[in-house]
C-alpha cells in the first residue's frame, strides 16, 4: 500500500508518520511536497499534524491555497483514503472534505496529554482492527482540537454514524474527560463515503511498543488489511 | 567613517566604562563612530566576552574522551559511539522574559534551536529551568502564565519536543524571573559545522529572515543619526517566528548536506557584528559585508541598527564560491531569504559599507580577541549573610517527637508531608509541561513527570527502530537555596544532582553545559558567590567526569525587596548535563511497579548523621519554618559515585523497576512522589524506636536532605542477587525500607515499634501535590 505524505512548510509530525508507515509497518513511503500536483500512484495520502504556514492566519487557512490540495481532493473523489492528523484534521475542515470547524481549546491552553477514546464504529477500514465499542488511548497535542458545527451538521454526522473517536471516560463520554470542549466529544470523523478520515489525535504517536502505547497502530493495520478490499461505498446511511 | 569624541552618556548607553572607551580608542587609533561603538559595546558584553567570568570559566574541565567540541564553538558536541553524535547547549533569556514574558521566553527558545542546527544537528529535545517569585504575588502569576506560554508557542510550533526541566518558585527571583533552555540535536552531517570562516574570496550569504529595528531595546538613540520614526518604530523585545525558524531548520540541514557550506554562524545578540566578528576571528580572516544588500522589514535603518538588530531567525553562511545558486534555491524552496551580502577577506577586519561607504571598520581582534578581562580580587573572608546562616543549627527548631512538631499550632508529620506536597517547588508541573508537546518526533521515551531525566530513542531517520535502539538522557538541575547559602557546596550539588537524575533513568553521565545566573560581579557578595559556585562546579565535573562543552553567564540579574532595594537574585548555576544509554529498554521510570516490590534507599542510611545529609537549606525549613539557614548537604562524591553506579547497574540488570533520588524534601517526600507516580502506597518499616534518646530527630529522618539519596524498588524474585550485590558495592550505605503496596493503598511510614510516623491517603497526597499550581493560578481569577 503506497502512502503519501504531505510536506507544508510548518509540517511536523511528517517523519512521524513515516516512522509508523514505512519503519515500522513497512509500506512505500513518500513525502509529497505541498508544491506538487501529482499523486496518483498513491493509496493513502496522510496530511500531518504541525503548524501549516505557521497557522497565523488560521488553523490550516493558507494551506489550503497550496497546490497539492486540488490532488488531494481528487484523491479523495476517486474514494481513495485520506487522513488528517491534528493540523491535517484542521486543513480537512478548511478545504470542505470534512464539515465544521476546529476552535480554541476551551481552557485557552495548548494540551499535550494521553486521552482514552471510544471506537464509535469498527466496520470502516480506519477501525476494523478495533473491536466495537473498544476503548483506547491515543496521545493528543493541540491548541485548537475544539470541535465545532452547527447542529444540523451534528445532526448528520449522528445520523450517517460519521463519528468515528468521541473522548470518553471509561467507555462512557463525559464533560470531565472532554479534553477541549469538542462538541458531541468529537475527536475524529470521516465523511459520508468512510474514505476521508480527521482526527485531532495522534495515532502515529501510540504506534511503538518502545514508546508506550500502541492503540494507534491498528489504524493504520486496518488499512493494510482494506488495500485487498474495494474502497467503501456509503458509510451505513 | 571617522568618528567623534564620545560623550560620557554615549559610552555608558553601550555599557562601556571610560576605560574601555580609551582602550577602543587606543586600538583604532582615533575615535570610534557612532556603529563602532555600539559594536564594541555589545562585543565587549559579559554575554559576549565573559569579560567578569572568563577566569573563572578557565578552571572547568572542558577534555573528555567524548568530547569532539568543547566551549567556544555554538554548541558543544559529544560523540555517543555508533556514529552518533549529540549537540546540546543551555542559554539565558532572563531580561528579556521579564519585559515581556511571552516573546522573551518564544525567542528564548529560537535561539538555543539556531545554535544547534548550526552545528549540522537536527534539534531533538528542548528542556527548561525556569526561577519565578511566589504565585502569591500577581505580577509572578502574569510572568509564569506568560513564559510558560512563550515556550509552549515556540517549541510546539518548531516540532521540538520539550521533554523535561525544573521550577523552583521563591521571593528571590521576583521581578527578575530566570528563563534557562536547553537543546539537544543530533548530527545529521558528516562533519560538524563550524564558526570560523575560511577561504579568501568566498561569498558571505545572510539567510532566514528579514532585518529590523527589533531587539535594540537596551540602547539609548539620542543621538543625531537617528530619525525619529525609527526611535518610535523600535519595539523592545525580539519577536519569534517559530513557523519560520521550522523552516530554516530544514532549509540549513538540507544546504549543510549539499556540501556546498564552508561555515555558518546563527545571528543571535547582536546579530550582524556578532556573526560577522565571530566567523571572521575564529577563520583567522576578516569579512567584508553590504548593509545594502540585507533584506530588510523596515524603511530607514541607519548602519548602527542593521549592526545591532537582534531580528530573530536569521544566520551567516560562508559558501563555496561555485555553489551559490545551488544554495540560494534550497532557501527559496522554503519560503526564506538567501542573498549574498559579502566576502571573505584577508585583511582581518570586519568591514561594514552603506550606501556606497565604509560604514565601520574594526580589527576583528579588537572586538573578539584580547576582550577586556577583570580579574577580581576573593573576599579575605565569606560573607556576613553567609556566615550568619551557617551558625544555625537544627538546635534552633522546636522540639519534636514522633507525633510532629510544634509551629505555631502542633503538626503532625503528615500535616508536613502535606504541607511540603503543597509547595509549587516540589508540587506536580503538570500544568506546565501539559502545554508543551512532548512526543512529537516519536522518539520520546519516558514523560515528563514519570522520571528523574528525560529519555530521547537515538534512531537514524528511515531506520526500523529496534529494541536495542541507544538513548540519550537529559537533565537540568540547581537547587539555587544551596547555592545562596553555599556557593560551593552548592555548585557541587548540582553536578551531583544532575548526574544522579541521570543514573536514575539508567544513564551513563557524559558532560556538562551550565548557565551561570549570577548578580553583579562587581559587588564583593556577587563576586564570592560566583567564584565560589564555579570552584564547586569545575571540583564536581571532575570528579564525575563529565567535562563542560559550553554554557552561558547572565550576570546583573537582580530583584527588589520589600522595601524596593535592588537585591541579587539566588546565585543559580543552572547544570544541564546528558548521559548515554546504550539501550532504551534498559531504563527505569520513578513510580512504583507491581505490589510486594521491595523498596530501597541506597545511600546514607536514615540513622546516620553526616555532614551530607542537612535540614540546612532544605525545603522543610523554608516551608515549615520560614526559615533560610543553615550548612546545605555536603557532597561526598566517592559515595555519589558508588551509589550512582550501583543504581545504573542496577537497572541495567534488571533489578531495579524504579528509582528516584530523594531531593527537595528528603526520603518522606520522595516515597509520596514515587507512589503518587506508581499510584500505589508503600509500607514502610524504619528502624529507629518511635521514643528515641538519640540526638536524631524525626524532621532530619524524614525530610533531610543529601546523603546521596536514591529510592529503588526490587521485585521480591531479584532481592536475594541484587541485596548480594549490594553488600559487595555499597557496603553499609543502604537500608531495605519496606515494600510496594497495592493500587491506591495508603503510604505509612512506622518506627520499629510500629508508630505511625506518617499514614496518609493516597488522595490525599495527590490532591494537594497535583493541584498545587493550578489552584494558586485560579485563585486569581477570582480576586
Amino acid at each position: 500500500m503506497k502512502f503519501g505524505i504531505v510536506v507544508f512548510p510548518g509540517s511536523n509530525c511528517d517523519r512521524d508518520v513515516a516512522l509508523v508507515t514505512r519503519d515500522i509497518l513497512q509500506q512505500p513511503t513518500r513525502m509529497v511536497w505541498h508544491e506538487e500536483t501529482d499523486i496518483a500512484e498513491l493509496d493513502v495520502i496522510v496530511i500531518p499534524g504541525g503548524f501549516s504556514y505557521g497557522d497565523y492566519l488560521r488553523c490550516g487557512a493558507i494551506a489550503q491555497f497550496s497546490p497539492v490540495i486540488t490532488a488531494v481532493r481528487q484523491h479523495a473523489t476517486a474514494g481513495k483514503f485520506v487522513l488528517g492528523i491534528c493540523n491535517g484534521f484542521q486543513i480537512l475542515t478548511e478545504i470542505g472534505l470534512l464539515p465544521g470547524a476546529l476552535i480554541r481549546n476551551r481552557n485557552l491552553h495548548f494540551i499535550c496529554d494521553r486521552v482514552p477514546l471510544r471506537v464509535e464504529r469498527s466496520d470502516l477500514p480506519w477501525t476494523q482492527n478495533y473491536s466495537p465499542a473498544q476503548v483506547i488511548t491515543l496521545p493528543i497535542a493541540h491548541g485548537e482540537g475544539c470541535y465545532h458545527a452547527d447542529q444540523d451538521t451534528l445532526k448528520q454526522l449522528e445520523d450517517n454514524r460519521q463519528i468515528l473517536f468521541r473522548y470518553c471516560d471509561d467507555g462512557e463520554p463525559s464533560e470531565a474527560t472532554n479534553p477541549n470542549g469538542s462538541m458531541h466529544h468529537i475527536a475524529g470523523i470521516c465523511n459520508k463515503q468512510g474514505n476521508v478520515l480527521g482526527m485531532m489525535p495522534h495515532p502515529e504517536r501510540a504506534a511503538d511498543p518502545v514508546l508506550g502505547g500502541t492503540d494507534g497502530l491498528a489504524l493504520f493495520q486496518g488499512l493494510l488489511a482494506a488495500a485487498t478490499l474495494p474502497v467503501p461505498t456509503g458509510a451505513g446511511c | 567613517m571617522l568618528g567623534t569624541f564620545a560623550s560620557h552618556e554615549e559610552i555608558a548607553n553601550e555599557g562601556l566604562t571610560a576605560a574601555e572607551y580609551a582602550e577602543i580608542v587606543r586600538r583604532l587609533g582615533r575615535h570610534p563612530n557612532r556603529a563602532e561603538l555600539g559594536m564594541f559595546g555589545v562585543m565587549w558584553s559579559e554575554h559576549c566576552c565573559y569579560k567578569n567570568s572568563r577566569p573563572l570559566l578557565k578552571q572547568f574541565p572542558t577534555q573528555g574522551k567524548r568530547v569532539l567540541v568543547g566551549p567556544g564553538e555554538n554548541a558543544g558536541v559529544v560523540d555517543l559511539g555508533m556514529g552518533l553524535k549529540l549537540a546540546f547547549k543551555i542559554e539565558s533569556h532572563n531580561h528579556p522574559s521579564a519585559v515581556e514574558p511571552f516573546q522573551g521566553a518564544a525567542t528564548g527558545v529560537g535561539g538555543i534551536l539556531r545554535d544547534i542546527f548550526t552545528m549540522g544537528a537536527r534539534p531533538i529535545a528542548l528542556l527548561n529551568s525556569l526561577r519565578f517569585g511566589a504565585l502569591e504575588d500577581p505580577k509572578t502569576r502574569r510572568l509564569f502564565n506568560g513564559v510558560i506560554s512563550g515556550i509552549s508557542h515556540y517549541g510546539n510550533c518548531v516540532g521540538v519536543p520539550t521533554v523535561g526541566g525544573e521550577v523552583y518558585f521563591d521571593p528571590a527571583y521576583s521581578g527578575n524571573p530566570l528563563v534557562n533552555v536547553m537543546a539537544l540535536g543530533l548530527l545529521e552531517t558528516p562533519e560538524i559545522v563550524k564558526s570560523g570562516a575560511v577561504g579568501i574570496g568566498n561569498p558571505v550569504l545572510y539567510v532566514g529572515s528579514t532585518t529590523g529595528r527589533d531587539g535594540m531595546g537596551g540602547a539609548s538613540f539620542a543621538s543625531a543619526e537617528l530619525s525619529q520614526e525609527s526611535v518610535e518604530d523600535r519595539p523592545a523585545v525580539q519577536v519569534g517566528d517559530p513557523f519560520l525558524e521550522k523552516s530554516l531548520i530544514e532549509a540549513c540541514l538540507e544546504a549543510f548536506k549539499s556540501g556546498a557550506v564552508v561555515a555558518a554562524q546563527d545571528m543571535g545578540a547582536a546579530g550582524i557584528t556578532c556573526s560577522t566578528a565571530e566567523m571572521a576571528a575564529k577563520g583567522g580572516v576578516g569579512i567584508a559585508l553590504d548593509l545594502d544588500r540585507i533584506p530588510v522589514r523596515e524603511q530607514g535603518m541607519v548602519p548602527y541598527e542593521y549592526l545591532l538588530s537582534e531580528s530573530q531567525e536569521r544566520m551567516l553562511l560562508v559558501a563555496q564560491p561555485d555553489r551559490v545558486q545551488e544554495l540560494i534555491a534550497i532557501f527559496e524552496r522554503w519560503g526564506l531569504h538567501a542573498i549574498v551580502a559579502g566576502n571573505v577577506i584577508s585583511e582581518p577586519v570586519v568591514r561594514i559599507s552603506f550606501q556606497g561607504e565604509v560604514a565601520a571598520e574594526v580589527p576583528t581582534s579588537a572586538l573578539v580577541e584580547d576582550t577586556p578581562l577583570y580579574q577580581r580580587e576573593l573576599p579575605g573572608e565569606p560573607p556576613t549573610y553567609a556566615r550568619q546562616a551557617w551558625e544555625w543549627t537544627a538546635d534552633r527548631l522546636p522540639v519534636c517527637t514522633a507525633g510532629g512538631i510544634e509551629v505555631q499550632a502542633n503538626q503532625t508529620w503528615n500535616d508536613v508531608l502535606l504541607l511540603l506536597l503543597d509547595s509549587p517547588t516540589i508540587a506536580s508541573k503538570r500544568w506546565i509541561y501539559r502545554q508543551y508537546d512532548h512526543q512529537v518526533q516519536n522518539n520520546t521515551v519516558l514523560l515528563p513527570g514519570d522520571a528523574d531525566a528525560a529519555v530521547i530513542r537515538l534512531r537514524y531517520e528511515g531506520d526500523a527502530p529496534t529494541a536495542g535502539n541507544p538513548g540519550v538522557a537529559a537533565t537540568v538541575d540547581c537547587n539555587p537555596r544551596y547555592v545562596y547559602l553555599h556557593p560551593y557546596e552548592g555548585a557541587k550539588a548540582a553536578i551531583a544532582e544532575a548526574a544522579r537524575n541521570l543514573s536514575c533513568v539508567g544513564a551513563e553521565p557524559l558532560a556538562v553545559t551550565d548557565n551561570l545566573n549570577f548578580g553583579s560581579p562587581e559587588k564583593s557578595v556577587g563576586y564570592w558567590q560566583l567564584a565560589e559556585a564555579c570552584r564547586g562546579l569545575a571540583e564536581a565535573c571532575r570528579e564525575f567526569d563529565t567535562p563542560v562543552t559550553g554554557g552561558n553567564v547572565s550576570l546583573y540579574n537582580e530583584t527588589l525587596d520589600v522595601s524596593s532595594q535592588p537585591q541579587p537574585i539566588y546565585p543559580t548555576p543552572v547544570v544541564g548535563m546528558v548521559g548515554l544509554i546504550p539501550n532504551i529498554t534498559q531504563i527505569c521510570g520513578q513510580g512504583w511497579r507491581s505490589e510486594k516490590d521491595a523498596i530501597y534507599l541506597l545511600g546514607l542510611r536514615l540513622d546516620i548523621s553526616s555532614p551530607s545529609v542537612s535540614l540546612g537549606g532544605s525545603e522543610y525549613l523554608a516551608i515549615i519554618h520560614n526559615t533560610v539557614a543553615g550548612q546545605p548537604p555536603v557532597v561526598d562524591f566517592e559515595l555519589e559515585r558508588r551509589v550512582q553506579a550501583v543504581c545504573r547497574e542496577g537497572i541495567r540488570r534488571g533489578w531495579i523497576r524504579s528509582a528516584h533520588d530523594c531531593a527537595e524534601g528528603g526520603v518522606a517526600i520522595a516515597l509520596a512522589e514515587a507512589c503518587i507516580s506508581g499510584q500505589r502506597g508503600a509500607m514502610i518499616h524504619l528502624d529507629l524506636p518511635a521514643k528515641s534518646n538519640d540526638a536524631l530527630r524525626w524532621d532530619q529522618v524524614l525530610f533531610a536532605e543529601g546523603g546521596g539519596r536514591i529510592l529503588v524498588s526490587v521485585s521480591p524474585t531479584q532481592q536475594t542477587a541484587w541485596e548480594a550485590h549490594l553488600s559487595t558495592s555499597l557496603g553499609n550505605d543502604w537500608q531495605k525500607l519496606g515494600e510496594v503496596g497495592t493500587v491506591n493503598s495508603p503510604l505509612e511510614i512506622l518506627s520499629v515499634d510500629n508508630f505511625p510516623l506518617i499514614s496518609v491517603t493516597m488522595k490525599d497526597v495527590s490532591d494537594c501535590w497535583s493541584t498545587a499550581i493550578e489552584r494558586r493560578l485560579s485563585s486569581q481569577d477570582s480576586l
